[in-house]
């Protein structure tokens, strides 16, 4: 008995690991299972900052993703936003990747225009945020921002000249920012901002990156980097500490992207553990199964 | 018909008659996507009207709107759009069970709509607005950016780069290939030169100066004195041993035998745990790939979740 089924165990066909993996995902999704994380030291560190920072401090959103790493970026990117906006800070959002100016755009539609568009007091385009559009030229491209923001790019993503914009008056390179926030997914992202404008100028920033990415950035925190946000998780994390800090409306889950897509990161985490187990196990009876019929 | 052919052919009826179902039998429909014509100068709202007499209004925009909206109307653009989505994911996800025609043609979209995104993307950011504006600034706004300053000068140094661009093509010239090496060097010379001081700085100074740590630390204790703060001393602790030990594994001038063996053996053990944490961060990152085309097919296209 126990033989056969180590033996249907070992002929297991992989697609019903991928079944089981979708099933383990999708579950959550249709019963809205969202999951909160205890935020870590680098993403509360970011968060802090931007707290700290007064009202209406620059800051230099780099989106540096596409749509293949939207679904770890993204909701990250519209946390970041949702933040700064809150905390009325400036916002300045650029990118060094072709396929990362409909991020740009996607976030500040859904979150400069569709929260803070209105009121009071409404965000501005050209004084309150500025979309400088997609640099060319990778990492050099930075280098050349650090030296003279209008060499690298004389006109927003709109085609207006820059000195026509208010939001522009006195900034000159990024030096001129209080802090850079990079949502970076790869080559060129967080490692360049670090190696090519923040260490060499001395300008605080802070990345919010993909899992994979992280390893490399690790080694940058805390003395090159000053937050490091990684992957869904810390996106969840720092959806947790705004939802905490501002309720209304941040508690809210169609405002949390990234909470809803912890539940199904739980339980497929669960599964694979699971699998893993099962799999070495499978491995051992097999290797005992020889010691017993050579 | 074999057995596997009819299981298919059945599970395809089933989910073509499933959509059928969703899309003519209920009030949801499937991506159906809605909208509503918004005056761009005003940003009011234009509700949807028949009468030829309305007032035109130069500049429209379409937002999403919710279905029971009484101001919206249906995009067809945008359903279709969904609809082209939803089917070329679950070409994608076909692969999982084997390599078929649907997952190729995808692939092969994939590969066209990016490459096609990059050459007008970069024809527009780079040869438009950082070549053509710098050499010609008239030409630019006359032709392509009418937004380009008026008092915007030619600067001639971009001839540079143009003709060392241009250069590159000469590779396929035999006769002259020896040209194309030119601007290859310069970029190879420059990028080399740039990233060497910058990588001294950022990646090897400053990351010595963060390993050279503290290995018993202590912190101020809420008498105004100090105490031991433990947690901080292994961190520390672990780092400094971890880089060393890596840095032992890779030296070869010494043969890995004794304690120089044992210390890089620890090594490969810190190079495996982070070989691992690599691994599982990359396992996440699909997942949340994953997860967000389900919630993509089961919310936006199926209707199946309100978020």
């Amino acid at each position: 008995m126990t033989s056969r089924l180590l033996d249907k165990l070992n002929m297991l066909d992989r697609r019903w690991i991928f079944l089981a993996m979708a099933m383990a995902v999708l579950a959550p999704i249709l019963l809205q299972i969202g999951s909160d994380e205890t935020p870590s030291p680098p993403t509360i560190k970011l968060f802090d900052e931007i707290e700290r920072l007064p009202e209406g401090s620059r800051i230099l959103m780099a989106m540096d993703f596409d749509p293949t790493s939207a679904a770890e970026l993204y909701p990250m990117a519209l946390a970041f936003t949702r933040h700064c906006g809150v905390r009325r800070h400036k916002l300045f959002f650029v990118t060094i990747w072709p396929t990362g100016k409909p991020m740009i755009e996607s976030t500040i539609k859904g979150v400069i225009q569709a929260d803070f568009g209105s009121g009071d007091r409404p965000y501005v385009y050209g004084v309150d945020y500025v979309n400088l559009g997609y640099l060319a030229g990778d990492a050099v491209a930075i280098s050349q921002m650090s030296s003279d923001i209008r060499k690298a790019r004389p006109q927003d993503a709109r085609g207006t000249n820059l000195d026509q914009l208010p939001i522009m008056t006195g900034v000159t390179s990024v030096k001129d920012m209080a802090l850079i926030v990079n949502a970076s997914a790869g080559f060129p992202g967080g490692k360049e901002w670090v190696q090519y404008a923040a260490t060499p100028q001395n300008i605080p920033i802070a990345v919010g990156c993909t899992g994979v990415q992280s390893t490399q950035l690790f080694p940058y925190y805390p003395d090159q980097l000053l937050g490091l946000v990684t992957g869904i998780r810390g996106a969840i994390e720092y959806e947790t500490m705004l939802a905490a800090k501002y309720p209304n409306p941040y508690a809210d889950r169609s405002k949390r992207p990234a909470f809803l897509r912890g539940g199904a990161q739980r339980w497929a985490h669960r599964l694979m553990i699971g699998l893993i187990v099962l799999g070495n196990g499978i491995h051992l009876a097999n290797r005992y199964r020889r010691t017993l019929h050579p | 018909m074999n057995r596997e052919t009819r299981f298919w052919t059945v599970m395809f009826l089933c989910g073509s008659l499933f959509l059928a179902y969703q899309s003519f039998g209920t009030n949801r429909g499937v991506g159906q996507q809605f909208v509503v014509r918004v005056d761009a100068t005003t940003g009011k709202i234009i509700p949807p009207t028949t009468d030829a007499a309305a007032p035109a209004v130069k500049t429209v925009i379409y937002e999403p709107a919710a279905k029971d909206d009484p101001e919206a109307i249906w995009s067809f653009s945008r359903t279709a759009g969904i609809w082209i989505a939803a089917l070329l994911t679950l070409c994608i996800f076909s692969y999982l069970y084997r390599d078929n025609v649907c997952y190729k043609l995808a692939e092969s979209i994939i590969v066209g709509v990016s490459a096609g995104y990059w050459i007008v993307t970069n024809y527009w950011e780079v040869l438009i607005a950082k070549v053509l504006v710098k050499l010609a600034p008239d030409v630019a706004r006359y032709a392509f950016l009418p937004d380009t300053p008026a008092d915007a000068k030619a600067d001639y140094l971009y001839v540079v780069p143009v003709v060392l661009g241009c250069m590159v093509f000469c590779r396929l010239i035999p006769k002259i290939s020896w040209m194309g090496r030119w601007p290859l060097a310069f970029v190879v010379g420059t990028t080399a030169g740039l990233k060497l001081i910058l990588f001294l700085n950022a990646d090897f100074v400053r990351q010595v100066r963060s390993t050279v740590l503290p290995l018993v630390v202590f912190s101020a204790s809420a008498s105004g004195g100090s105490e031991l703060d433990l947690i901080q001393s292994i961190k520390n602790i672990v780092i400094v041993i971890s880089v060393l030990s890596c840095l032992t594994y890779f030296y070869f001038s010494v043969e890995h035998k004794g304690l120089v063996g044992r210390i890089s053996r620890l090594g490969i053990w810190v190079l495996m745990i982070s070989f691992g944490a690599s691994f599982a961060l990359t396992v996440m990152g699909r997942i949340t790939l994953l997860t967000m085309r389900l919630q993509f097919l089961f919310d936006d296209w199926l209707g199946f979740v309100r978020i």
